[in-house]
């Protein structure tokens, strides 16, 4: 367990980058978005499972709230297309609007719960809505160790 | 050996691998090859500039102010759907960063085992299950991923292309996920322009020459024939096509999905993302939701460039700037296998130095190494920064 906190200022302005997990999209129900809930392995000794799995669980839900074909995406497409689709340069699709409150969700459980455990989850829009990116650094309270997933570090140790 | 290190912003589609062009900014994004596009532009302005011309006046008076009103609405709903369809991005997928093309080939080693010497490794497939049915994502060596289901790459754009439909030379870009709706009502609607120009003309011709006769009517109106002519033969394709894809939409199919069979009903194989309805599957494809791009074209990044001081020193790989590099990945023949090289940084360096070309992707050049399993010490990206002014820094780089 990080027993240093680290804010999540300090994490972005110098990164001591140990390494990377990539939770993938969950193709069960189709094509629509979602992450598996899976916990990996790396980061078993940095969060708790149930923290994770929450944060997924929630991104989850916003994923298909966007997505959802329903009454409102049925009217939003049928006034968009009344008007050609130029109201697409006045406003904000729902898709977008919801894009937003799952950056400042990101935003908010980076700064409470994984920079202080020396984690950063990306946003899955920025890598193509494949994975949700979570950053490991190294845990400064430590010997120096780096997490074990790190495979030069296991060559070294031969 | 010396070289001046510069790092200025710019913006992301400068950077962006692919074969698409870009132009206001990266507000626009097209295929390289336009010539088709210009052609469809030019008989859809041309036919109906020709219809307003010579057809609208008469129609307006003998018959109703309102056929040319309705025809100009029309002509503005084809105009707008054909350049969404064109210049909005159809759903391209961004490649793999180093860190994710590593992560996931660690996985494949895992998955694939020790594989004897002399033997060809298993192909790259992961097999997930949708709705009961078993689909197999291939591995796309070009972008470094395991396509999404529905998604394929287009050779021509160089790119994976979510829920790829085709490409599509008279639009001048590649049908996805993004992009079909327009398409599909660029259709419909050129479909309903073509028949009513044709029905107006053939009404027009007939009217007139009651009062003067069939060769004066031609001799007076002699847009007339191009039109009919135009449009007798765009009504087949046309016509043709939008019905094709009312058929893949009440399926929810993709062209490419039909071409090649994925659903045909041989070994029980159905399409699972089908809602068996017609109408359920036709608002999904044209009542969903507007997908927003996953690309970012206009956001800002830090390019910072090697310009060698002393001539024709290939600079080493110190910039940060994201280019998958080629991994000694076995090389099993397929179309998507990379045969040409990335350019080495240098090229990227000077062709930007001379002010933005597309990075020659021709060439051979010796292939890079294959990235450590060690994470490099990226800064996390998508981050726009405030605007710093370009600082040049000198640096002296040893070979």
């Amino acid at each position: 367990m990080a027993t240093e906190f680290h804010n999540l200022q300090e994490l972005r302005q110098s990164p001591s980058l140990a390494t990377k997990v990539f939770i993938q999209r969950d193709y069960s129900e189709g094509t629509v978005c979602r992450f598996q809930i899976k916990f990996p392995s790396e980061l078993g000794s940095r969060i708790e499972r149930t923290l994770f799995e929450d944060t997924v669980k929630t991104l989850n839900t916003y994923y298909a709230e966007a997505e959802k074909v329903g009454g409102q995406s049925y009217m939003e497409g049928c006034l968009a297309c009344a008007t050609a689709y130029f109201i697409f340069f006045c406003m904000e699709t729902r898709y977008e609007k919801v894009l937003k409150k799952i950056s400042g969700y990101i935003q908010e459980q980076n700064e409470k719960i994984y920079a202080p455990r020396g984690l950063l989850l990306t946003d899955p829009v920025e890598r193509g809505m494949r994975v949700i990116e979570v950053s490991v650094f190294e845990d400064r309270g430590s010997s120096g160790s780096s997490p074990s997933s790190n495979v030069s570090s296991g060559i070294s140790q031969r | 050996m010396s070289a001046v290190m510069m790092t200025r912003k710019v913006r992301k589609w400068e950077k962006l691998p692919g074969k698409n062009t870009f132009c206001c900014d990266g507000r626009v994004m097209m295929a390289r090859q336009k010539g088709v596009f210009y052609l469809t532009l030019f008989l859809i302005v041309g036919t109906c500039s020709l219809f307003f011309a010579f057809e609208c006046p008469y129609l307006a008076i003998h018959l109703s102010p309102a056929i040319p009103v309705f025809a100009i609405l029309l002509f503005f709903f084809v105009m707008a759907m054909l350049l969404r369809t064109s210049f909005s991005d159809p759903g391209v997928l961004p490649r793999a960063l180093p860190e994710e093309a590593t992560f996931i080939e660690m996985e494949i080693e895992a998955t694939n085992g020790n594989v004897p010497a002399g033997q060809r490794p298993p192909p790259r497939i992961r097999n997930v299950q949708i709705n009961g049915q078993i689909v197999k994502l291939k591995y796309c060596y070009t972008c470094k991923i395991f396509r999404p289901p529905r998604a394929s790459h287009c050779s021509i754009c160089d790119n994976c292309v979510d829920r790829f439909d085709h490409h599509c030379p008279w639009v001048g870009n590649c049908v996805g996920k993004r992009n079909y709706r327009y398409f599909y009502l660029f259709t419909l609607s050129l479909s309903l322009l073509t028949i009513y120009i044709f029905t107006f003309n053939i009404v027009h011709v007939v009217m007139r020459s009651v009062n003067s006769g069939f060769v004066k009517t031609l001799q007076d109106t002699p847009g007339t024939v191009l039109e009919v002519l135009v449009c007798f033969f765009t009504l087949w394709s046309v016509v043709g096509l939008t019905g094709f894809h009312t058929y893949l939409i009440s399926l929810n199919q993709t062209t490419n999905e039909d071409i090649k069979g994925s659903w045909s009903g041989k070994n029980r194989v159905q399409n699972p993302y089908s809602h068996k309805n017609i109408i359920n599957n036709c608002c999904e494809v044209l009542c969903g939701p507007a997908y927003p791009s996953v690309l970012d074209r206009r956001g800002l990044m830090r390019d910072d460039l090697s310009v060698p001081t002393s001539a024709a020193e290939p600079a080493t790989n110190s910039n940060p700037v994201p280019q998958t590099t080629k991994t000694t990945a076995p090389l099993i023949p397929n179309e998507h296998t990379p045969d040409d090289a990335k350019p080495s940084m240098a090229d990227a360096a000077i062709a930007h130095a001379e002010k933005r070309s597309p990075s020659p992707r021709e060439d051979k050049l010796p292939t890079l190494p294959k990235s450590s399993p060690t994470p490099t010490k990226v800064p996390p990206l998508a981050s726009p920064e405030t605007d710093a002014e370009a600082s040049i820094i000198a640096k002296d780089k040893a070979l």
